[in-house]
């Protein structure tokens, strides 16, 4: 029943509505900022919010709006181009591991358990080593540590399928592997994929926050809302609005996105519901 | 079990064997020449080729990796360029820091997120319920290093109870030493109760609905006595797997929240490293952190087994 009317399902509606609305945001941004975010005034700096500037200014006297409002943008690039590392690496490696099984299964499998022993601030950390920090490498970090779930889901649901009736009998009719796989086995484990993928994206936007605060990730001047957060930290006591507004927008984001998930699996596996 | 064990131990030096390639490959192989990365532009070419062949970068790749990799398995990470200390003795002095940390933000989680999870699951759809599911969706939702830095903005800087970071060691007693964790350890935990909060409600609502429940109940058995001894040893399967891998993600957790709160622990001896271009310390936090998760990992496969036999016999 909630499957035909996804828009009565409260969680994926609020979900939807807030990930609308920053995408809306995030897009915005790119057109029309209340003022430069970049622009430095040394007249203005740290102040509370005001009429001029609803959020408030940072320590270069830069407007707080403007810079959470171009925020979004990098955490949206950042999370879509993470998750979508970790789905295409994932998802490959768990095809190639169900299908052919064997001791490649076996291999591909430790490889998977032993990606997971690097969580994405640890690789940003090895990266970073060897790598000047930034965007890039925020983006494969994150993308890596995704891609042990995906692996796996999709190796459980082709290991589940290949001996399923219609794929027997597409075998049978002649279809070769890689037909098999991409036409009959991947478009039937799309859904627990989707949802992961969905679920996944607050993580990627969590963790970009993390690795840009640690310094490990998105670099300045450009806006991400991790590396606001880390120079609020030095002006607590000066100006505290200045760690509540990207926090929370960090926090609204994900909230939004998570209750988006949430909604997408109740409707799309009809177990939980 | 024993076969069970033996599959899992086989399974777990594969896993360890390919972590140390993974550090390996991306600390030796992947930025060509580490030497040159270590020493910066300022290197002149005599230092350049002196630190090849201290380090040994001069001889084959498997070499260099069995080299690498025998002076682990002994202990020996290697000498940190920044110190000049073992990366060994280094890592162990940080443990004090991190593993408390750790631990401590573990027990908060335990502490907050089992209790409530049971509670909502037991106040299934009523107003507890939502109450509990609201307040873990919001905890879900703030990043651990914001929810930090908003206890140093409430307690230290509005009330000025606590000061905003530092470790005092725990040479001068375990109290400072613990007071100086309590913060940071909250805003680590808090995070992964609202996690294990909904694991747990989701694991005792499954119980409750089996057969055996309703035979308990039937019998007679007052509602304390089904739903903690009947549901929760039971529900305690899918919560220890959930537990078991957020123990990991309280290691990395960690990492963030010790630049939050200025402690010393492992995470800031890997960022400080980084500065100081020190490979040998990024290489050795780093098999040292993912390993010690890969071990995590595999002991909660083992408890799996022991609290589910049916699981040995798949």
């Amino acid at each position: 029943m909630a499957r035909r009317r996804p828009l009565r399902h409260v969680t994926f509606t609020l979900g939807l509505a807030i990930t609308l609305v920053l995408v809306a945001v995030a897009a915005l941004s790119l057109l029309y900022t209340p003022a430069d975010p970049l622009a430095m005034s040394m007249t203005g700096r740290l102040e509370g919010p005001s009429g001029r500037h609803p959020f408030g200014t940072d320590q270069f006297g830069r407007d707080i709006l403007s810079r959470v409002m171009t925020g979004a943008v990098t955490s949206i690039a950042v999370g879509v181009i993470a998750v979508g590392i970790g789905a295409g690496a994932g998802v490959l490696l768990g095809l190639v591991s169900g299908y052919v099984g064997g001791w490649l299964d076996e291999t591909l499998m430790r490889l998977v358990d032993a990606v997971q022993g690097f969580p994405a601030i640890l690789s940003a950390l090895l990266f970073t080593a060897v790598f000047s920090p930034g965007m890039a490498v925020s983006m494969v970090a994150i993308g890596l540590a995704f891609v042990p779930a995906f692996a796996r889901l999709t190796r459980g649901s082709v290991l589940e399928l290949r001996e399923r009736e219609f794929v027997v009998a597409a075998r049978a009719l002649g279809s070769r592997d890689g037909r098999l796989l991409l036409r009959h086995i991947l478009p039937n484990s799309l859904p627990p994929l989707i949802v992961q993928a969905t679920t996944s994206f607050p993580v990627a936007i969590l963790a970009e926050a993390a690795l840009a605060y640690l310094g490990l990730g998105t670099q300045p001047p450009y806006p991400s809302w991790g590396l606001m957060l880390k120079d609020a930290q030095n002006f607590l006591t000066l100006n505290p609005w200045f760690a509540v507004f990207p926090g929370s927008a960090i926090a609204l984001t994900v909230l939004g996105l998570n209750l988006l998930g949430d909604g997408l699996r109740d409707l799309l596996d009809p177990k939980t519901a | 079990m024993r076969r069970y064990v033996a599959r899992r131990i086989a399974a777990l030096v594969a896993t360890l064997v390919f972590v140390s390639a993974l550090v390996f490959v991306v600390v030796r192989v992947l930025p060509g020449d580490p030497a040159s990365i270590m020493l910066g532009t300022e290197g002149s070419p005599e230092a350049l080729a002196r630190l090849r062949d201290a380090m040994g970068l001069n001889r084959p790749l498997p070499v260099q990796y069995a080299e690498w990799m025998g002076g682990a398995l002994r202990g020996d990470l290697g000498r940190s360029l920044q110190y000049d200390v073992p990366v060994g003795a280094l890592i162990v002095s940080r443990l004090p820091v991190t593993l408390p940390l750790a631990l401590l933000a573990a027990l908060f989680m335990a502490a907050a997120a089992l209790p409530l999870g049971v509670y909502a699951a037991t106040h299934h759809r009523r107003a507890g319920d939502y109450a509990a599911m609201i307040l873990s969706q919001v905890g879900i939702s703030v990043p651990q290093f914001w929810s930090g830095l908003l206890l140093i903005l409430f307690f230290s800087v509005h009330l000025g109870w606590v000061r905003s970071g530092g470790f005092e060691g725990w040479s001068s007693g375990v109290g400072p030493a613990l007071r100086s964790l309590l913060l940071p350890a909250i805003a680590l935990g808090l995070f992964q109760a609202a996690v294990l909060v909904r694991a747990t409600r989701s694991a005792v609502l499954d119980v409750l609905r089996e057969d055996y429940v309703r035979t308990a109940r039937a019998k007679g058995l007052g509602e304390a006595r089904v739903v903690g001894v009947h549901t929760f040893r039971n529900a305690l399967i899918p919560v220890v797997t959930v537990a078991g891998i957020q123990l990991g993600q309280l290691m990395a957790g960690a990492i963030v929240l010790e630049s939050v709160f200025a402690l010393p622990g492992l995470g800031r001896l890997a960022l400080g490293a980084i500065s100081a271009r020190d490979l040998p310390v990024v290489q050795g936090v780093a098999l040292f952190v993912a390993s010690s998760i890969v071990v995590i990992n595999f002991a909660v496969d083992l408890a799996y087994g022991v609290l589910d036999p049916r699981i040995r016999y798949e």
